[in-house]
């Protein structure tokens, strides 16, 4: 029995099916980031479970009570919306009480709770203030106070800090983390930003066109994609995806591209070889991230399988941190993370090198990883 | 802001600028006469008019047109003056204002932040309800006075003027509502506020522009009205215009045309009244959500 658990829910609008077949549980305190791009369902799936959304079949459960057909305010949730969504005639206390007040909770115990709130998020001084007189950062605090106050089960923000700005932005991420440190509550965050689904999340379910295309923790997702879409989509710099052919070669088995002149041939650890042994001399899609394809003094120097080969660099951006060089490899672009102070010159030949353990596989014909 | 709009004038010439004012305010003047000669002949005793003097200034100033309008005049069959009329519509105009406003809020809250199936239909009728012409509606309109036994009352009055104004204050409260946003509703559904809780305390509260656009243009359409004021009132209960219309038409004794003025302009008050409070509200709210910020 998990804390709150979807079961096959579906989502349809007329004939029109936008959610097929969600599947997701979680556990008192877990945080759950939602995560895709623009039209993936995801805000979807957080109305139907605050029930602003009906659910066209599945069920919905929370502390193992079925909510399909429970009103919103009977579901003891809370939800952080968007643009925050205060009320612009009432003042920031009166906006964090005003649930109180509608569930018919005393006056004193109000504003004791108010208190709580207030002292929790810092925002003591502005309690008389109207939501037009506030900051955007200041409402977000009021916001998320009016979701605190209720002590609810479930904490459901609908992309909170997108209408920030960068800086504010990367603040309320910490506090929202260390918000979910300190209370424990649990929380379903939906956001388009893979930055803050691998930061703020215990679990992450990425969804794309209405399914969700894995579910795990930052690190299975970041480092297992289950498929290209997922690959893709999280990491910045993306994942770099290079068409190769598996090849034996003796005891051993390797990768090679095929377009490059002289082609790149890596050496893959045993430990790969059951899983990639019915693709020996067939096409597959290799994924490396840009920190495991780095230069040679750069390189993981402990990692047993590193892969050196040279390659003409196309563009070098340094950023301050590190140095994103852009190069070719198997035809396509890719981009390698090397130190800050690395010494690449563009459109000269220089020595690149693959982490071979951090590698993955994906089957060109289905999009699915399978090593 | 200011200075954005400063920069933005287009620059003309001392000589053009002078002359644009001229016939700026000829244009004025012509535009206001006949209020001046209104008012300067309901301060006139009625045998400087007689004596053909209609545009001077008077010789006597007197304000007895204004008290013999209000109370003296020969109205009804009793000598009462507009004053019982004026009551009347007030009592009127009042109650359908009030009643014909606050169902264009609930109509144009259910429309747009209550969706069902239809909607857009429903709300394309009360839409075709701002064109139908009045007199349409008079035969039905009394069959079912009759029927209701309110011919003849002011409440019919009242029950005709809020049905013929919820078109109207539909159309104004659901455009306004439609840029509200819902996720403000959807927030105080979580926090366990009812349907009318959510009106009262969320959108109403929001709503004073356009709460003065609709009371103004129903104040002023009510209060105006003629047709019906003389179509469905009985002695009793005819409002001002109809009271005037007997004033000035009545064609016994003579005509005492300095208290017509003063009846006119008795008339007219309460509409002006309306429009020096609440004007600049009327026109902030009739552009309310045309313009961001």
């Amino acid at each position: 029995m998990a804390f709150l658990e979807i079961r096959n829910a579906t989502k349809s609008y007329g004939s029109v099916e936008v959610l097929h077949d969600i599947d997701i549980a979680i556990e008192e305190g877990e945080f759950l980031v939602l995560v895709g791009p623009s039209g993936c369902g995801k805000s979807t799936l957080l109305n139907m479970i605050a029930g602003l959304e009906e659910i066209t079949s599945g069920e919905i459960r929370i502390k193992d009570i079925v909510m399909n057909n429970v009103h919103p305010s009977k579901r003891n949730i809370a939800m952080v919306f968007q643009s925050y969504a205060l009320y612009p005639n009432m003042t920031v206390a009166q906006n964090i009480t005003f649930g109180l007040e509608m569930h018919g909770i005393p006056k004193p115990k109000r504003e004791k709770a108010l208190h709580e709130v207030a002292a929790l998020l810092q925002i003591e001084g502005l309690l008389d203030r109207k939501p037009g007189q506030l900051s955007g950062g200041q409402r977000q605090r009021v916001a998320m106070g009016r979701a605190l106050v209720r002590n609810p089960d479930v904490f459901l923000f609908d992309e909170p800090l997108s209408n920030l700005d960068a800086k504010l932005r990367v603040d309320m991420r910490t506090e929202i983390k260390k918000l979910h440190q300190n209370l424990g509550t649990t929380i379903v965050y939906v956001t388009h930003d893979q930055i803050e689904a691998l930061t703020l999340s215990t679990r992450i379910a990425v969804m794309n066109n209405g399914h969700v295309q894995q579910l795990g923790t930052s690190q299975e997702i970041y480092d297992r994609p289950a498929n290209l879409f997922v690959a893709t989509f999280m990491g910045s710099p993306a994942m770099n995806l290079i068409p190769v052919t598996l090849a034996a070669d003796g005891g051993k088995l390797l990768a090679r591209t095929a377009a490059d002149s002289p082609t790149v041939s890596l050496a893959l650890p045993d430990l790969m070889r059951p899983a990639l042994e019915k693709f020996i001399d067939q096409s597959v899609i290799l994924g490396v991230r840009p920190e495991a394809l780095t230069d040679v003094d750069g390189a993981d120097q402990r990692a047993p399988h590193l892969e050196r080969f040279s390659s003409l660099v196309l563009l070098s951006e340094p950023a301050g941190s590190d140095t994103y060089v852009t190069t070719r490899i198997g035809g396509v672009e890719c981009t390698a993370r090397m130190r800050a102070d690395a010494r690449v010159t563009a459109q000269a030949s220089t020595d690149f090198v693959i982490n071979m353990d951090r590698v993955v596989f994906f089957d060109p014909a289905t999009e699915v990883r399978i090593a | 802001m200011a200075a954005a709009t400063q920069d933005m004038v287009v620059r003309t010439g001392a000589v053009t600028r002078t002359l644009i004012y001229v016939v700026l305010l000829l244009f004025a003047l012509f535009y206001l006469l006949p209020l001046v000669v209104m008012l300067v002949n309901s301060v006139k005793p009625l045998a400087e008019i007689t004596g053909g003097n209609m545009i001077a200034f008077p010789d006597v100033w007197t304000l007895e047109p204004w008290r013999k309008a209000w109370s003296e005049a020969q109205v009804g069959v009793q000598a009462t003056g507009l004053k019982p009329y004026f009551w009347n519509s007030i009592k009127m105009v009042v109650p359908a204002v009030t009643i014909s406003t606050i169902l264009g809020a609930l109509n144009g809250y259910v429309l747009t932040k209550w969706r069902f199936r239809g909607d857009t239909v429903l709300f394309g009728l009360m839409l075709f309800a701002c064109f139908i012409p009045f007199q349409i509606v008079l035969i039905p309109m009394a069959r079912v006075l009759g029927i209701f036994g309110l011919a003849g009352t002011t409440w019919g009055l009242v029950v005709v003027h809020v049905v013929y104004g919820i078109g109207f204050t539909t159309l104004y409260y659901r455009n306004y509502y439609a840029a509200f946003p819902s996720e403000l509703v959807r927030a105080a559904q979580i926090d366990g506020a009812s349907f009318f809780q959510i009106f009262w305390r969320i959108l109403l509260p929001s709503s004073g522009p356009i709460t003065v656009v609709s009371i103004i243009w129903q104040f002023t359409n009510i209060w105006n009205d003629f047709l019906f004021g003389a179509s469905f009132a009985d002695f009793s209960s005819q409002p001002m215009t109809v009271a005037l219309n007997n004033l000035v038409q009545s064609s016994t004794g003579v005509k005492e045309y300095n208290v017509h003025f003063a009846g006119a302009i008795l008339a007219a008050l309460p509409t002006l009244l309306v429009y020096i409070v609440a004007g600049r509200y009327f026109v902030r709210g009739l552009m309310a959500g045309s313009v961001k910020g």
